[in-house]
């Protein structure tokens, strides 16, 4: 196509837009929504999953020895865990250390009950390896490969915590992908019947052009356009707006459930607008393609 | 034998440009719009199909343009069988031909020379040859004074004339008339007919469907009769049946 005819075009994609500007407003009020709301659960999916993920890192599972393990054995063990590509970080609590804390965190106030301990430690056969993965659903797996290397005896994770975040994870996965495979789905006939509108106005050029001996390309080119500038519209209303309220929400949200402040983690607005702005235009681009191409498509038969 | 053929008509003989064999159409209501049509129409010619309401006139001109598929028959146009067109190959077949209608079918929303300019840029002219081939055709069919003019400003003569104008400019080798003068009065009748004329001197082809007794007569070009989508005369230098 000449760069005059796709100039050509996209005048006429607007000049469209302009002539059903009640139609196309409906379209565009549509895709906005439909986006708008496609953002915020992508708010709520990127920083739960954010969250999660820090939480991930948190729940470390626990490794323990066969009694009267080496330290050989161990270091041996320590170097098949570490091979697995699903570890993030790993430490080794000697069996001192772990006396240590636990008379730290027991015993604080009662050196008495300590003394008599004098140099035993109760906890000699306790020395562990405390492991943390990098994606929680890989728990279980793991901890089936690491029950069978030889020298453990004891492997301690939280089973119903991993599966509980990794269930809600992919919950709210797919209730939203439902609601927006709808909301697109209304964007996409709306869109349709915009640009079917456009055409009945536009009937009697359309045949002159056909007569003419224009092609169907250079029909239905400015039909896709319209398409495309509604679903470009529709997209960057609520990037907009979502743009100004995204900060000022988790503001709210942190000051109105402080409670959960420790457990909640949000991610920076340029990171979360970094994936956010081209997936909104893409998808406004594709509402509006898809929509005039099975328009044109049905409508514009030469 | 051509060569005395010619000599003895004083005038060479092209060949054909639209050649019509046994062509019929069988609408999908069992209607015979047309039936077993053959007609040859030479490069150059000046031909007249008329008849009544439902002769199959129209119908003839929408199988020219490939709007309609023939029942049976074979249509060629410009030596190329146009039945077996593919139809991604249907608009640059078009650009062969230049349409005019009863109705004038102008755009309203855009002036005269828009109007023109419009056939050229559908088939993607540049706009400098574009702005280069309005005027001039518009001076050809006289209305180079009201290229800022809109259709409704006009009046029928003048905006049959436009029509005229955008059929003509992609220089056509065939240009197709539908009633061109149905919905003129006599004086503007006779003035798109002498452009008509003027426009086949200067070699395109032309096809007039018309009901116009006193310009077919007038004219003397040859003629061609439908009747209940059959043809039933086809006279050089004719008149306006009266079979019909």
């Amino acid at each position: 196509m000449k760069f005059s005819s796709i100039v050509y075009s996209i005048k006429q994609g607007f000049k469209n837009i302009h002539r059903n500007r009640m139609f196309s407003l409906a379209s565009i009020g549509t895709i906005a929504t439909c986006l708008f709301l496609f953002g915020i659960f992508y708010f709520i999916l990127a920083n739960f999953r954010y969250t999660v993920k820090i939480e991930e890192k948190s729940v470390g599972i626990s490794i323990f020895f066969d009694d009267g393990a080496t330290q050989e054995q161990i270091d041996a063990i320590g170097e098949q865990i570490k091979a697995r590509p699903e570890v993030a970080t790993m430490e080794y609590i000697s069996a001192e250390q772990a006396w240590e804390k636990y008379k730290q965190d027991t015993f604080a106030n009662e050196q008495e009950l300590v003394d008599t301990f004098q140099d035993d430690n109760p906890l000699a056969d306790s020395a562990s390896y405390v492991v943390y993965l990098d994606n929680v659903s890989q728990q279980p797996e793991f901890v089936e490969y690491v029950q069978h290397i030889d020298g453990v005896r004891k492997v301690n994770n939280s089973d119903k915590l991993a599966k509980g975040l990794s269930d809600f994870n992919i919950l709210l996965g797919y209730g939203s992908a439902a609601i927006i495979i709808l909301l697109l789905a209304v964007a996409i006939f709306l869109i349709s019947t915009t640009i079917t509108m456009g055409i009945s106005v536009r009937k009697e050029e359309i045949s002159i052009m056909k007569l003419i001996g224009a092609t169907d390309y250079f029909v239905r080119s400015p039909f896709i356009v319209e398409g495309i500038i509604i679903g470009l519209i529709g997209a960057m209303i609520p990037l907009f707006i979502l743009y100004l309220i995204y900060n000022q929400a988790i503001t709210y949200i942190g000051q109105k459930f402080s409670i959960l402040s420790n457990i909640l983690h949000f991610l920076n607005i340029n990171h979360v607008f970094g994936t956010l702005i081209p997936i909104s235009l893409a998808m406004g681009v594709g509402i509006g393609l898809i929509g005039s191409i099975i328009t044109v498509r049905k409508h514009l038969r030469v | 034998m051509r060569k005395e053929v010619e000599e003895l008509f004083e005038e060479p003989i092209e060949p054909p440009i639209i050649v019509l064999e046994h062509v019929s159409k069988t609408y999908s209501n069992d209607v015979d719009a047309v039936k077993d049509i053959n007609i040859k129409i030479r490069k150059g010619e000046f031909v007249f199909i008329v008849g009544s309401s439902g002769s199959g006139k129209s119908t003839l001109i929408k199988l020219l343009l490939k709007e309609i598929e023939p029942t049976s028959g074979k249509i060629y146009v410009n030596g190329k069988d146009i039945t077996r067109l593919r139809r991604r190959n249907v608009p640059k077949f078009r650009r062969n031909l230049g349409i005019v209608f009863q109705d004038f079918r102008l755009l309203k929303d855009r002036n005269v020379f828009e109007n023109v300019a419009f056939a050229q840029r559908v088939i993607e002219k540049p706009i400098r040859t574009i702005q280069r081939n309005v005027p001039s055709i518009l001076s050809l069919v006289g209305l180079s004074d009201k290229q800022e003019a809109f259709p409704k400003e006009l009046s029928g003569g003048e905006q049959q004339r436009v029509a005229l104008a955008r059929a003509l400019v992609n220089n056509p080798l065939i240009l197709l008339a539908d009633e061109p003068t149905g919905n003129l009065d006599p004086k503007n009748s006779w003035e798109i007919m002498s452009l008509l004329d003027e426009i086949n001197k200067r070699g395109t082809t032309v096809v007039v469907v018309t009901h116009n007794v006193e310009i077919v007569d007038a004219m003397q070009k040859r003629v061609i009769t439908m009747n209940k989508g059959v043809m039933i005369n086809d006279e050089q230098k004719g008149g306006y049946s009266n079979e019909i």
